[in-house]
């Protein structure tokens, strides 16, 4: 398989940090695949701006962080506003059109969905806004199956949220497969 | 005399000066283990730095000589570890309350089962007499050659706002009562602080004029009374002696079997 | 899904590793990039029949470990560098007593305050002279959490079978990220336990007695043996002494016990380096820049090797003497203004083709920042 190095950026309190960890583990757990998770840390634990790494792939990862994306998250302007010139030539750029207005500079391919307003409309549970989200990049990119995302799902979730989140992730898939790439 | 069986006989002489409180207060503190009919091998003697540090040497049961001010710390370890042992941590007042009054707070707040004795000589004797914050105004001092400034603790009213749950104090000359107060303090569940008021006629009483060591002790007899006493009324700046606090409260080493259980059940 | 395949921190990683090792008392206090390894173990240790306490500072959390190791249990404690510096006095006390204890150091920026939540490798030493006066210590480091397992479980056992604290200095970048953990099963990885001694009740026991091998064997606190333990030079016994003899033999055994055996307890691993013309020296995170730099330029038949250290104190020289010896240039990368750098020069005596690729600035060293310096050495430019 490639080498997919993505970066997940939004504020604190929007749950890119847990999208980003549920998506390595899933890779390392489920489908035996080498992940490394990193984050960059502040002092302050909501509202800052927020970063996670991942870097998924079937060989050894040694350097554990980001230089260059190919998959690249922006839930805020300000992630935007930081992160966009960092993305690879051709890589892909997803972004929640309530959030972030995009540039047409941008050397990538930029994804813009619904997908904050969506997650309010059909769940109406802004909580699982991540993971609508994680749903829209397993689907943009295929790096690892929706059922290893479900399992890991299972083992970190209490039951009762559950179908909450199983909801949200499909919401996410669907909306990741009407996309044209 | 009863209480040999416990010292360390081939480590003797002690570094004490003549005239030196320390050793009524070992003597008390072998008497109250001797009647309370304690092994040697259930008591765990820690200490600091100091004078009164030493102590740890000279008796026969399991001991700790650290470092300074962190005694109580130490302590902590054992007791946590090992709940069945009964913990005697003697500190001279600097020891305790100057660079260890941090542990000596926070060991009063959790309760643990460990029995403080603060020997109290108002001096730091083994570095040659500078000032502790239990000097007090108006002491003279290798470090306050123009006297002291500095407001002293009140051990018992310090020890009670942390949380202590058994508090006395006595004199080197009420012999009687440090081994009274000592042993209630050891058979009490909970943290105990004994101050026990201790002449160094070489660094305080030299400096302050307060002549020999039997002078000093007979000052511990004309300046001090028993909580409440009319003369303490009369007198209000009589220190009192006695015991002023003995409470039940839960106990921080038995509480945590609490967690264990919470931990285990699920 | 094997149950014993974990995606988790690097503190966790040092936390299962401790359990594993048999670690039954931890008492610690709130610092990041450390504070995992403390919330972990107060929910894991009263679980597995151990106890945690959160203390009042790092310096009483350092003391209240000594006290629970000299009843007999495994400890630990877990810091960063400003309540590392609050450890020393009582780290040397655990040097001196010869109590076995392990102190984790997740490395951060320093000195003071300096830069809490990145990472840094600037106690390498601190770790060796952060204490006060001659004196030998075991510093440990990893790159990956399968490392810091290993680590782990290697600091234990050698606290136990060298009577010695030892120190872990991991690193905020592998404290923090999160991979692959292969939890071994029990008996996989060899554990020490206590060397107690054999006296029975009634014999005199000589705590600071070694045998013949220089082993000193314990007895609990709180058991039938009881005898003195003192920071002050002390007899076998443990009584204290000013005697010449006494003070003289003590230091040289202190010192001796770890430093005679400096190849034995060398822990380092090595890639390419049978004909790597250029050899990069690093350890813990910056090991891993290292390691991509090598292997991305082999496949470009450039011939470049990676000298791992894993044991830091005391300093493999004759290791690194040996692995560096045919090297056109020796690279030491490093997050720091080249501590290990000075030993490296040190052990290959030949300080010219010694270089330091480094950062100091709170940013991860990158592959391309060593590649730089690599290209500058090369005459190459960059």
């Amino acid at each position: 398989m490639e080498r997919f190095r993505m970066v997940f950026s939004g504020s604190g309190g929007q749950g890119v940090v847990t999208a980003a960890i549920i998506l390595a583990e899933a890779a390392v757990i489920i489908e035996n695949l080498n992940a490394v998770q990193s984050q960059s840390y502040g002092a302050a634990a909501r509202g800052g701006s927020t970063r996670s790494d991942v870097i998924i792939a079937d060989s050894a990862i040694h350097y554990p962080k980001v230089i260059q994306p190919n998959f690249l998250v922006c839930l805020t302007q300000p992630a935007y506003n930081a992160y966009y010139p960092i993305i690879r030539p051709g890589g892909l750029l997803l972004t929640d059109q309530r959030f972030v207005n995009t540039e047409d500079k941008v050397d990538a391919r930029q994804v813009e969905l619904p997908m904050h307003s969506a997650v309010m409309e059909q769940i109406g549970k802004p909580i699982v806004f991540n993971i609508c989200m994680l749903g829209v990049t397993i689907s943009l990119t295929q790096v690892v199956q929706p059922e290893s995302i479900l399992k890991v799902l299972e083992e970190r979730i209490p039951e009762g949220f559950l179908e909450l989140n199983q909801k949200a992730l499909n919401l996410g898939i669907e909306m990741g497969a009407a996309v044209k790439i | 005399m009863a209480v040999n069986k416990y010292l360390r006989q081939r480590f003797f002489p002690h570094l004490w000066c003549p005239g030196c409180g320390h050793g009524i207060v070992l003597n008390g503190m072998l008497r109250a283990v001797d009647k309370l009919g304690m092994s040697k091998n259930e008591i765990v003697m820690v200490s600091g730095i100091g004078c009164s540090a030493r102590i740890s040497g000279y008796v026969d049961f399991h001991t700790l000589h650290t470092i300074h001010g962190r005694a109580l710390a130490f302590a902590t370890g054992v007791k946590m570890s090992r709940p069945e042992l009964n913990l005697v941590v003697p500190m001279g007042d600097g020891d305790a309350l100057a660079i260890g009054g941090n542990h000596f707070i926070h060991a009063a707040r959790r309760n643990i089962d460990i029995t403080a004795i603060v020997m109290n000589n108002r001096i730091y004797g083994m570095t040659g007499g500078q000032y502790s914050p239990l000097s007090g105004q108006e002491v003279v001092a290798t470090t306050a050659p123009f006297a002291s400034i500095d407001p002293s603790f009140d051990v018992v009213e310090l020890s009670k706002a942390a949380g202590a749950t058994f508090i006395a104090r006595t004199t080197t000359y009420h012999v009687k009562q440090i081994d009274d107060f000592i042993k209630q303090a050891i058979l009490h569940e909970g943290f105990a602080v004994v101050e026990i008021l201790t002449q160094c006629p070489t660094h305080f009483g030299r400096k302050n004029k307060q002549g020999s060591a039997v002078d000093m002790m007979k000052l511990y007899r004309d300046i001090t009374t028993p909580i409440g006493s009319k003369a303490k009324q009369e007198n209000p700046n009589l220190i009192e002696r006695g015991i002023f606090v003995q409470e039940e409260k839960p106990e921080y080493s038995r509480e945590y079997d609490k967690i264990i259980e919470r931990a285990t059940r699920g | 899904m094997e149950k014993n395949v974990k995606f988790v921190q690097g503190n966790e990683a040092c936390v299962e590793a401790a359990l594993y090792a048999g670690l039954n008392f931890f008492a610690g206090y709130p610092i990041t990039p450390s504070s995992e390894i403390a919330e972990l173990l107060s929910g894991r240790l009263p679980a597995s029949g151990g106890k945690f306490i959160q203390m009042e500072d790092e310096i009483a959390s350092m003391c209240a470990i000594i006290g629970a190791s000299l009843t007999g249990n495994k400890v630990m404690t877990a810091t960063s560098g400003p309540g590392f510096s609050l450890m020393q006095e009582a780290l040397g006390y655990a040097v001196m007593t010869e109590i076995p204890c392990v102190i984790v150091n997740v490395m951060r920026g320093g000195p003071s305050t300096g830069i809490p939540t990145h990472g840094s490798q600037g106690d390498v030493n601190q770790a060796r002279w952060g204490t006060h006066g001659d004196h030998s210590i075991l510093a440990l480091t990893a790159s990956n959490h399968q490392d810091i397992f290993e680590m782990t479980v290697t600091a234990f056992n050698m606290a136990e079978t060298y009577r010695t604290p030892v120190i872990l200095l991991f690193d905020e970048i592998v404290a923090h990220m999160r991979e692959r953990l292969v939890i071994p099963e029990f008996g996989e990885l060899p554990l020490v336990e206590r060397l107690r001694t054999s006296v029975s009740e009634g014999i005199d026991y000589h705590p600071y007695l070694p045998r013949e091998d220089g082993r000193l064997p314990m007895s609990d606190f709180g058991g039938v043996h009881r005898y003195n333990v003192t920071g002050l030079y002390h007899d076998m016994w443990g009584f204290p002494s000013t005697e010449p003899r006494v003070v003289h033999e003590l230091i040289r055994h202190l010192v001796d016990k770890l430093e005679n055996r400096v190849n034995r307890l060398a822990h380092y691993k090595e890639y390419f380096l049978e004909d790597a013309e250029y050899v990069l020296v690093s350890y813990g995170s910056a090991a891993r820049s290292a390691l991509h730099v090598v292997k991305e330029r082999r496949l470009r038949g450039e011939r470049l090797g990676l000298l791992e250290l894993q044991t830091l104190w005391p300093f493999p020289k004759e290791v690194v003497h040996e692995k560096c010896a045919g090297a056109k240039a020796v690279i030491v990368v490093e997050l720091n203004m080249g501590q290990v750098l000075q030993l490296v020069k040190m052990a290959v005596g030949d300080p010219e083709r010694i270089f330091l690729a480094n950062r100091i600035d709170g940013v991860f060293i990158t592959p391309i920042d060593i590649m730089k310096i690599l290209r500058l050495i090369q005459g190459k430019g960059v």
